[in-house]
């Protein structure tokens, strides 16, 4: 104890972790307050300097740029506000169809490399290879090129299905336009989920199936407006742009490589006496697949999944190099229009941040229902 | 006695049955199988035709390689040096591709020496290594010494800036990534609260705006008068964007040291830093090095999103090399060379990444 007692009482302090974490709290408190004060007075210096200051008030001046076919049916002239809605909309749609394209995707190749045929397993391998080790971007920039340079004009348009042209000008498929019938097969399927949740019972869960078949059958939509070729484009149907189809497809083609190692380590994850169960119960091997290993195997894989489609969501940003009007683009074009850079790129890693966090937040909900009901 | 086990019975199934049993055990199995054969069918003469027949070398001009309709091997070969070394003096070029060599000498040493069992030696080798070897990058790019033209950075372009970009940037990454990982699980509250915010920010938005803010918003950031170059600006943004994700990584490797580690170490007498330093950083790293080997893939991919703030980087260079009047009216050709380029970096590592993950798995069991 004499050594003990020659330490200053500075030094014991020191000593005491409490005191230690306070001051190591309190010191990287003022950095980084002092770092976030030093940003804003530069910032505040120069945008001074260039007579700019900060605020959202343009958001409802006008915009003029185009922005091309968008979900909330902004044009030339509609407020910035707008246009970032409409780059937002663009932004979730390609996500949306490319996170279920994905899906679908990486099972299927997925299961294609667990086959036991080397035909089908050596294809699976080679796609997934080449896909996952070369840049996305790359790819992007590949796919536009082929789409835009290489494909055929309208007249000798690809029709992989009838009614649905691959060609220069982009995609062009038909669509099915809004009809009283569909409000009532929405109708339906509402009706029908209640219903089967109040029953309590797996049989009636056929019921949001039936009922809008139902509605569907009596009240007959089924106006397909299907493309024609007129002159040298085509009339009816919907157009998908070459940027939106090349950007779909490169997402997919990408992601889906790494949703289907996913879902693969998933599927190996699952304990093999499982399936030496499932088999000994005298369930053949596509019922044990689909019974058995799926279900145990998805659970697994839907943690990491869920990250990549964020990933994906994310990813759909390159976009902004083939000229596709995603968030990040308005953005760009919108900064380039007002000057306004501050604003701009803020609200578009807020808009970023902020689908992040919240599909975040749902896994999380998901996984601790997931460990509360156990097994 | 005799305790070495019985041979397997005799397996004598006729190779026909054999060939039946793999391509069409079932009518799906058949099925597949017949369409992967059709599928090869349209693939295989067609690559063969681009590729091959229908592709021309060297004195062919692109009047002729269009007529032809396959790979352009004589834009290839006319144009190599462009897409590797861009806007790089051409007279440079020998050092550009000497600072090429250098880093990928660098990066396979990392990755064998992260490979091996580790010892503190050995990283602090492979630590002075990169000093030297960045040094020497540094001297072969900029020039300036030994009588070596001086080359400004905004000339830098193709493989040595991609290279740069993705190994520098990690390195930094690395390095910043274990002060957040460690602050994350070991930190007060403020301090670990801090970490959590910067991982989940800069893992919740794209690269590509993180790049814009490097390119557009920091310079409004920084006092009035100081420019800071725009490569060392998208270096910076590649090493925050990266840290976090190795943070991440090595939130795993930092979970997975049993406690008992700590103890132990605690009676040793070390304080917090050297017990860190000893024994936890030491076997946490060695768990995540697959992960840190695919993060790098990852890096070496994502860098060529810089195109988008307009620096050349390979895929910079291609764009450039695609847009050329004389070689115009090609378009995929560019994007395949360098294809090829990033698939087999790539595999490799990926390959290597693999056989580390299964050794590990191999020493586990």
């Amino acid at each position: 104890m004499p050594q003990r007692a020659q330490r200053s009482a500075l030094s014991r302090l020191w000593g005491q972790p409490r005191v230690r974490a306070a001051i190591w709290q309190v010191g990287t408190g003022l950095a980084v307050l002092t770092a976030l004060l030093w940003f804003q007075g530069n910032l505040a210096a120069n945008l001074a300097r260039r007579s700019l200051d900060l605020g959202i008030d343009f958001l409802w001046g006008p915009a003029s740029f185009e922005l091309g076919d968008n979900p909330v049916g902004y044009v030339a002239g509609d407020s910035f506000l707008l246009a970032f809605a409409a780059g937002l909309g663009n932004t979730l749609q390609v996500a949306a169809i490319g996170i279920a394209l994905t899906a679908c995707t990486g099972v299927a190749v997925a299961l294609l490399r667990l086959s036991h045929n080397p035909l089908t397993a050596g294809a699976a391998k080679l796609y997934v290879e080449i896909a996952r080790n070369t840049p996305l971007l790359l790819q992007l920039m590949f796919w536009h090129q082929l789409i835009v340079r290489v494909l055929p004009g309208p007249r000798l348009a690809w029709t992989p299905l009838p009614g649905v042209f691959l060609s220069n000008r982009g995609l062009i498929v038909p669509v099915l336009g809004w009809q009283p019938a569909f409000g009532w097969a929405l109708a339906a399927l509402a009706l029908g989920i209640v219903l089967a949740m109040m029953a309590q019972r797996r049989i009636a869960w056929l019921l949001p199936v039936l009922l809008p078949l139902g509605a569907l059958a009596f009240a007959q939509p089924m106006a397909f407006d299907v493309p024609v070729l007129r002159g040298f484009n085509f009339a009816g149907g919907t157009t998908l742009s070459p940027e939106m189809v090349a950007l779909v497809w490169a997402l997919v083609f990408y992601q889906g490589a790494f949703a289907a190692e996913t879902i693969r380590g998933g599927i190996l994850g699952v304990p093999k006496g499982l399936t030496e169960a499932a088999a000994s119960l005298g369930l053949s091997r596509a019922k044990a697949t689909r019974l058995v290993v799926m279900p145990l195997a998805l659970r697994i894989a839907i943690p990491p999944l869920t990250s990549q489609f964020m990933s994906l969501t994310k990813n759909s940003s390159l976009a902004v190099a083939i000229g596709y009007p995603d968030l990040v683009r308005v953005s760009n074009v919108a900064i380039s229009e007002t000057g306004r850079a501050v604003e701009c790129i803020v609200i578009t890693l807020a808009v970023y941040l902020v689908l992040s966090l919240a599909t975040a937040l749902a896994m999380n909900g998901w996984n601790a229902r997931l460990l509360q009901r156990g097994t | 006695m005799n305790a070495s086990p019985r041979p397997p019975p005799p397996t004598n199934i006729a190779p026909l049955q054999r060939v039946r049993s793999l391509f069409f055990a079932s009518v799906p199995n058949g099925v597949a199988t017949l369409f992967m054969l059709w599928l090869l069918w349209q693939i295989v003469p067609a690559a063969w035709r681009y590729f091959v027949t229908d592709a021309l070398t060297a004195p062919a001009d692109i009047k002729q390689c269009v007529q032809a309709g396959g790979f352009c091997w004589s834009f290839v070969q006319d144009r190599w040096r462009q897409i590797l070394f861009g806007t790089f003096p051409y007279a440079e070029h020998w050092r550009a591709g000497l600072a090429c060599v250098v880093f990928l000498s660098l990066i396979v040493v990392t990755l064998l020496a992260l490979g091996a069992p580790t010892g503190q030696r050995r990283m602090r080798l492979v630590g002075l290594a990169w000093a030297a070897g960045l040094a020497l990058i540094a001297a072969l790019m900029y020039g300036g010494v030994l009588g070596l033209v001086r080359v400004p950075s905004r000339l830098w372009a193709g493989l040595p800036l991609t290279l740069m970009l993705a190994a520098v940037g990690t390195g930094l990454g690395f390095v910043l990534g274990v002060a957040l990982a460690l602050a994350r699980r070991e930190g007060p509250p403020l301090i670990r609260w801090l970490a959590v915010a910067y991982i989940e920010f800069l893992r919740g938005v794209p690269l590509i705006s993180l790049l814009f803010v490097a390119s557009i918003l920091l310079p409004l950031l920084l006092p009035l008068g100081v420019d800071v170059d725009k490569l060392v600006r998208t270096q910076l943004a590649f090493a925050l964007f990266f840290a976090a994700y190795m943070a991440e990584a090595l939130r795993g490797g930092l979970a997975a040291v049993p406690q008992g580690q700590k103890d132990a170490a605690s009676a040793l007498g070390l304080g917090w830093w050297r017990m860190q330093w000893l024994v936890v950083l030491p076997q946490a790293l060695r768990v995540v090095v697959p992960s840190l080997v695919n993060i790098f893939i990852a890096a070496f991919k994502d860098t060529s999103l810089v195109v988008v703030i307009s620096m050349m980087d390979l895929l910079g260079t291609a764009n450039i090399a695609r847009s050329d009047a004389a070689w115009w009216g090609l378009y995929i050709e560019p994007y395949i060379f360098i294809g090829a380029i990033y698939l087999c970096g790539c595999t490799a590592m990926a390959a290597y990444s693999r056989h580390i993950e299964r050794r590990m798995a191999k020493g586990a069991a």
